[in-house]
């Protein structure tokens, strides 16, 4: 180095390029730190039910009643309802969604009255599920005197997923590009063929995504359930949804974690269990859609 | 549509057309004949007026190139033909644009119908994420066609010179054809409805050089039985590829107009005003 100035500019330029150097790699490291503390967590978690219910969870658990004998116990009732409330769930919230959403993205318009709609669905999704439970007990066992039905129960939860349903499907359509619109105006589409032909085959993947996984939400709540009066010793297999009477796993679970004897927190362990597993069912269900409707879609 | 009640407009209206046209020294005097008449036509969107008082006439199959720097309101007034700035709701149009004679800027003018008769050819090619033959039998299922699609199809994508590349691949995705292909797959889409006029906004603007030539080989091609405008900001296309040229520039309070319409060889060669001369020699824009 013959340039003093040169040189000193340089050792400068290489202290700031070590600092921005340190920092990347801090960074990097908090990154991985944050998602090492989450999946430790559910690894542990998983880890802890394995070793409590993993004995007894076998086919004689999946196929029998609940029972005072915890050895005896099983979980049918409970998992051919919580399939029940799936189903329903699923059917009420697909049209109603996927319909609200279309509202407001395509005929509200960006006025005064659509912000506010918009902002008040997204605060809906807000409200504690209890709540919910409430007005379903209201409403749908005593005001609509449905009874302490799955049926009740099914539109309880479709109201409690509802708002997600509505901005998922919403956020969905907003993500087609505006350039898919204009070919099918262009091309003399009226708005319905615009909506029908264009935006929902675009927006499909994201819309079954959003409500996959508000279903797999709904199969998981307990509190609303507790208030509109599921039962939580059932030991006949519901056959239609109407029926007096039901169960679903999360009551079932609750009820035997609430139980002093160790045998139930076991069993307990074991309907856990067998939840996760019909939640990552339902979850995978969600990436195979979405990877199947979006074949193709790229822009 | 009903033509009756339009004609008699027409027909009053030629003698102060005639005047326009007279000036553009046009070869074949059978093609004198306009397909579009702009009656002063302005466009705003809320209070910005962004095309002041246009007054012109697009003679049938010809190709009709709109040149002019950014913001001089050449897309605006491509997009109130086929009424796409309805889809703009502070967008507002003065005047009356005519298409054979009747009012298609008028509020009862049934759009969806207008759309049908005056095609539409984007920036970026844009497809829809479906399959080749799905994309250009897309409008004519709109009308409700579902017989003699395989005829149409292959007859589009024929006049759209695409053909012959995708025609063992018609189920592949549209979405998988090089830019210049999509391209083509979209007018050959525009073509399916059996369009009379087809607006073109800056359709070489995202492709190579060797896609732009085939584009406008193909224009000059359609231009037999089409009406065509296109909007372009590469002068040596508008040179090339078009018949008449219009040069707008926007004034002092940003508003674009029409500074000079005329035959494309004149505009490039013996321009009347001192801004199309400068802007078609590069000086500005």
């Amino acid at each position: 180095m013959t340039n003093p100035s040169r040189a000193a500019l340089h050792s400068g330029e290489t202290t700031t390029l070590n600092r921005r150097k340190v920092k990347n790699a801090l960074f990097s490291l908090l990154a991985l730190a944050a998602i090492f503390v989450s999946m430790v967590t559910l690894a542990g978690l998983l880890i802890d039910l394995v070793g409590r219910g993993g004995s007894s969870l076998d086919v004689q658990f999946l196929t029998s009643s609940p029972s005072r004998i915890p050895a005896k116990a099983g979980i049918l009732p409970a998992l051919v309802g919580t399939l029940w409330v799936t189903v329903l769930v699923a059917l009420i919230t697909l049209p109603i969604g996927i319909g609200a959403a279309i509202y407001l993205e395509e005929y509200a318009g960006r006025g005064r009255i659509a912000r506010l709609l918009k902002i008040n669905i997204s605060n809906l999704a807000g409200v504690p599920s209890i709540v919910y439970g409430i007005f379903g007990l209201a409403i749908f066992v005593r005001g609509l005197d449905l009874g302490r039905t799955a049926f009740a129960a099914s539109l309880t939860l479709s109201l409690l997923i509802l708002p997600v349903v509505i901005i998922s499907s919403a956020e969905a359509l907003k993500a087609v590009p505006p350039s898919q619109r204009e070919a099918a105006y262009a091309l003399g589409a009226t708005r319905w063929q615009v909506i029908r032909r264009a935006l929902l085959p675009a927006a499909a993947p994201g819309i079954l995504t959003g409500i996959v996984l508000a279903v797999a939400r709904a199969v998981g709540e307990t509190a609303p359930l507790i208030l509109i009066g599921a039962v939580t010793f059932v030991t006949f297999v519901p056959t239609n949804p109407f029926e007096d009477k039901y169960t679903v796993l999360p009551i079932q679970i609750f009820n035997w974690a609430n139980r002093p004897q160790e045998a139930f927190l076991e069993i307990s362990a074991a309907a856990i269990l067998v939840l996760i597993a019909l939640m990552l069912l339902l979850n995978g269900a969600a990436i195979y859609l979405r990877a199947r409707l979006s074949r193709g879609l790229q822009w | 549509m009903s033509m009756s009640k339009a004609k008699p407009t027409v027909r009053a209206t030629t003698q102060e057309g005639a005047r326009v046209t007279a000036e553009q020294v046009n070869a074949s005097a059978a093609r004198q004949e306009s397909a579009l008449r702009f009656d002063h036509v302005s466009c705003s969107y809320g209070k910005n007026l962004v095309v002041r008082d246009v007054a012109l006439e697009v003679p049938r199959n010809q190709v009709t190139a709109l040149i002019g720097p950014s913001g001089c309101g050449k897309s605006t007034l491509l997009r109130s033909i086929n009424r796409m700035n309805d889809l703009v709701p502070s967008f507002r149009l003065d005047g009356s644009i005519y298409f054979d004679g009747e009012d298609i800027s008028a509020q009862g003018a049934d759009v969806i119908e207008i759309r049908r008769r005056v095609g539409m050819v984007f920036q970026k090619p844009n497809p829809f994420p479906k399959s080749i033959f799905e994309n250009v039998a897309f409008g004519p299922r709109l009308l409700g066609q579902s017989t003699g699609l395989d005829d149409l199809v292959e007859e589009s994508l024929r006049r759209a010179a695409l053909w012959d590349e995708v025609k063992d691949k018609l189920s592949e995705p549209g979405l998988s054809l090089s830019g210049g292909q999509q391209q083509r797959l979209c007018i050959a889409r525009a073509i399916a409805v059996r369009p009379e006029v087809i607006l073109m906004d800056e359709p070489c603007s995202a492709l190579d050089p060797r896609s732009t030539l085939q584009i406008e080989e193909l224009m000059r091609v359609l231009a037999k039985d089409y009406t065509i405008v296109i909007v372009t900001h590469n002068m040596q296309q508008a040179a090339r590829a078009s018949d008449q040229t219009i040069f707008m520039t926007m004034g002092d309070d940003r508003a674009g107009y029409v500074v000079e319409y005329a035959p494309t060889s004149k505009v490039f060669t013996a321009p009347e005003h001192q801004l199309t001369a400068d802007y078609v020699s590069g000086r500005f824009g």
